[in-house]
């Protein structure tokens, strides 16, 4: 765990700001866990539920113009990097006021406005999308950085490997962390993916670093240095940042996946809370009081609850648009 | 044609035009940048000598790693580059599928029209004799299945340096096929830019008895067959489509208003061929223009086999194009 001396690293208002948005995305996930079971959601959903260190720990490092690509598993590095609850609600809604206006729904939102180059329902499918932004910035002269946040499973794609070696030959500011759940949907990761995937970056001549992904902190911390080496113009890391996810592979998965988790390691997972761990953190250095911790949750709860009937109050887009945004320019429509 | 009249009767390279088009554009537009397995050198030959004019920064070598290139170019174009790739062969878009129909073509469509992705993917294709299987494809077909493709396939040099800067300038994924066999034609081309519209065909020969669409390499083919039966008294239009996705259908049932008969020459198999789409619509759309049932030419269904008269068995020849006349004016 990082010490009380890397917290202070951090300002009292960027910690608290990184506790709300963690708390942010455990009610945002918690609330679709309860819309899914009744039939709410078109189509499905892959929940965050006790990731959420990696993805705010790992964006509070960014700049607001820096960029991510994400995953299936993607809203809370949304959250993180700073999309709207209501407008993604509205998305997963289908409807007009999502960030594509319906069109992409979970796997694929995107918002170029945040630097979100877009979750992703192929696996593996971002990793060199955030390569190439990375590049276009390092051509451009400019000193952005793009995050490509990816699963264990991810890590076993071809592209994940060719994208670290043109990376490093390239010296790309890119930073590739890689969430390792222990699972791959139900089948744990140490059955399908040799060695450890940190030391995947040691051939490729870039620094990869191993870190707690329940710590907030410490994701932080490692990943600020992966972005001072990128912006340096050092070129790429490889973060593995260890985690687990509470909730389900995808929401109801129980109609057929089950029992492939052992109870008592879902239970230690779940006594390492990192928004407990955190908030406590806060608590004990005189930051935060209790009270103040309980209202934050209440205002984001409350957010979220706006953001449902924001969701159902907005119409449903015109069924024409279906037809449209094919192409750009002079070619609008299917033909 | 709008050419000076100093530079009508150049003659160069269809693959020397394509370059010129890239030249062109590489001096047009600084965010220009082309890349793919050695481009510096350039095995085919669209690319060579740009990389001493422009430098290895945008003229740029990268790895064996097709999947990663074709997807790095939609995260480069979203924010800011105009990515050109050269992928050498018309089977390394196999090798990544996912990253040109899952992403390139549906990045700005799911993203609710937010992007412009500005792409080109060209490649050399088609059977070249004894290039066997994996080197002699033309996925053509199958990318016009996609959906958020824009697909350009020119038969003569003069096309292919207006194509390539419109492809270049075009706000979307473009793939550009070169017809292997194509690149080593010559044809009158202007030395100062030009563009030809996506989605324009052109009729390259007139006639009057049946209208020939031809794709690609298929072109010359066409031609020569309206040749040779000119002289048994059969007047042959021969329209090239230019571009597959936009099509021109307008002038395809324009063409076929005036002749009534139809067929379809594609370089490519027959399966869910250009060609089968082509038909199908002017089918549907242009039924009582048809005085006889249209005819498609296209290779069997088969890859294209490596010993010579096996591959002349299985790809398009002349006097399957002449049959397929013949048939269609029975
Ligand atoms: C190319 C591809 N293969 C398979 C799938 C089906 N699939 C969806 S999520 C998933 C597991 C991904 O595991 P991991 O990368 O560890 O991410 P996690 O779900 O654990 O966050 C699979 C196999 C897919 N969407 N895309
Ligand atoms: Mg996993």
């Amino acid at each position: 765990m990082a010490t009380q001396k890397d917290l202070d690293h951090i300002t009292k208002d960027d910690a608290l700001d990184m506790l709300r948005r963690m708390i942010r995305i455990r009610r945002f996930e918690e609330k679709l866990s309860v819309l899914f079971k009744r039939g709410k959601l078109p189509g499905f959903v892959h929940l965050y539920t006790g990731e959420e260190a990696i993805a705010v720990g790992a964006c509070s490092a960014l700049r607001d113009d820096d960029r991510i690509t994400s995953t299936h598993r993607g809203h809370g590095h949304l959250i993180a990097k700073g999309a709207l609850v209501n407008r993604m609600m509205a998305e997963l809604f289908g409807r007009v006021d999502g960030y594509c206006r319906g069109k992409g729904g979970s796997m694929h939102i995107v918002s170029f406005e945040l630097g979100i180059i877009g979750t992703n329902g192929i696996v593996g499918g971002g990793i060199p999308i955030g390569t190439g932004s990375a590049w276009a910035d390092s051509h451009l002269g400019r000193d952005n950085v793009t995050i490509v946040f990816f699963g264990d499973g991810a890590s076993n794609q071809g592209v994940f490997f060719e994208s670290m070696n043109i990376a490093s030959v390239w010296k790309l500011p890119v930073i590739f962390v890689c969430e390792n759940n222990g699972y791959t949907e139900w089948t744990p990761t140490a059955e399908l993916t040799a060695g450890n995937i940190v030391d995947r970056s040691a051939p490729m001549g870039i620094p990869g670093e191993a870190v707690d992904g329940n710590d907030v902190v410490a994701m932080r911390l490692a990943v600020e240095r992966a972005v001072s080496r990128a912006r340096a113009g050092d070129g790429p890391t490889l973060i593995e940042a260890r985690s687990y996810r509470w909730n389900g592979h995808n929401e109801g998965e129980e109609a057929f996946a089950g029992a492939y988790r052992p109870d008592a390691e879902q239970a230690e997972w779940r006594e390492r809370d990192p928004i407990v761990a955190f908030g406590e953190r806060l608590v004990s250095a005189g930051w935060m009081t209790r009270d103040e911790w309980d209202a934050v949750d209440a205002e984001e709860l409350s957010s979220v609850d706006a953001a449902v009937e924001f969701a159902e109050q907005s119409p449903f887009p015109d069924a024409d648009e279906a037809l449209l945004h094919l192409f750009a320019d002079d070619s609008e429509g299917v033909r | 044609m709008n050419a000076q009249s100093t530079t009508t009767d150049r003659s160069i390279y269809f693959i020397e035009a394509m370059r010129e088009g890239l030249r062109g554009m590489l001096t047009e537009d600084e965010n220009v940048v082309v890349i793919g397995e050695d481009v510096g050198r350039s095995v085919i030959g669209a690319t060579r000598g740009l990389v001493e004019d422009f430098g290895p920064m945008r003229v740029r070598n990268t790895p064996i790693s097709e999947a990663t290139f074709v997807g790095m170019c939609v995260g480069a174009a979203a924010v800011g580059l105009r990515p050109v790739v050269d992928l050498m062969v018309g089977s390394f878009f196999y090798v990544a599928m996912d990253q040109l129909a899952d992403q390139a073509a549906k990045l700005r469509y799911m993203s609710g029209g937010q992007v412009s992705l500005p792409i080109v993917y060209f490649t050399a294709s088609g059977p070249s004799g004894s290039a066997a299987a994996q080197h002699s494809e033309n996925p053509h077909p199958m990318l016009m299945n996609v959906a958020g493709l824009k697909i350009v396939m020119p038969s003569t040099p003069y096309d292919a340096k207006g194509l390539m800067v419109s492809a270049v300038r075009d706000n979307n994924p473009v793939v550009y096929f070169q017809d292997f066999v194509l690149g080593g034609t010559r044809g009158v081309v202007p030395e100062e830019l030009y563009s030809i519209p996506l989605g324009v065909g052109d009729i390259k020969r007139h006639g009057t008895d049946v209208t020939v669409v031809a794709i690609g390499a298929a072109v010359p083919k066409a031609l020569r067959v309206a040749e040779v039966m000119e002289k048994d008294g059969v007047s042959v239009e021969v329209v090239d489509p230019r571009t597959l996705v936009p099509m021109d259908y307008d002038l395809i049932l324009e063409s076929v208003t005036r002749t009534g008969r139809l067929v379809v020459v594609d370089n490519a198999r027959l399966t869910c061929s250009a060609a089968s789409e082509i038909v199908a619509t002017v089918t549907e759309r242009g039924f009582d223009l048809l005085k006889s049932a249209p005819q498609r030419v296209a290779w069997a269904d088969v890859p294209v086999p490596f010993s010579p008269p096996l591959e002349e068995r299985v790809v398009i020849s002349d006097s399957d194009i002449v049959s397929a006349i013949r048939a269609v004016l029975a």
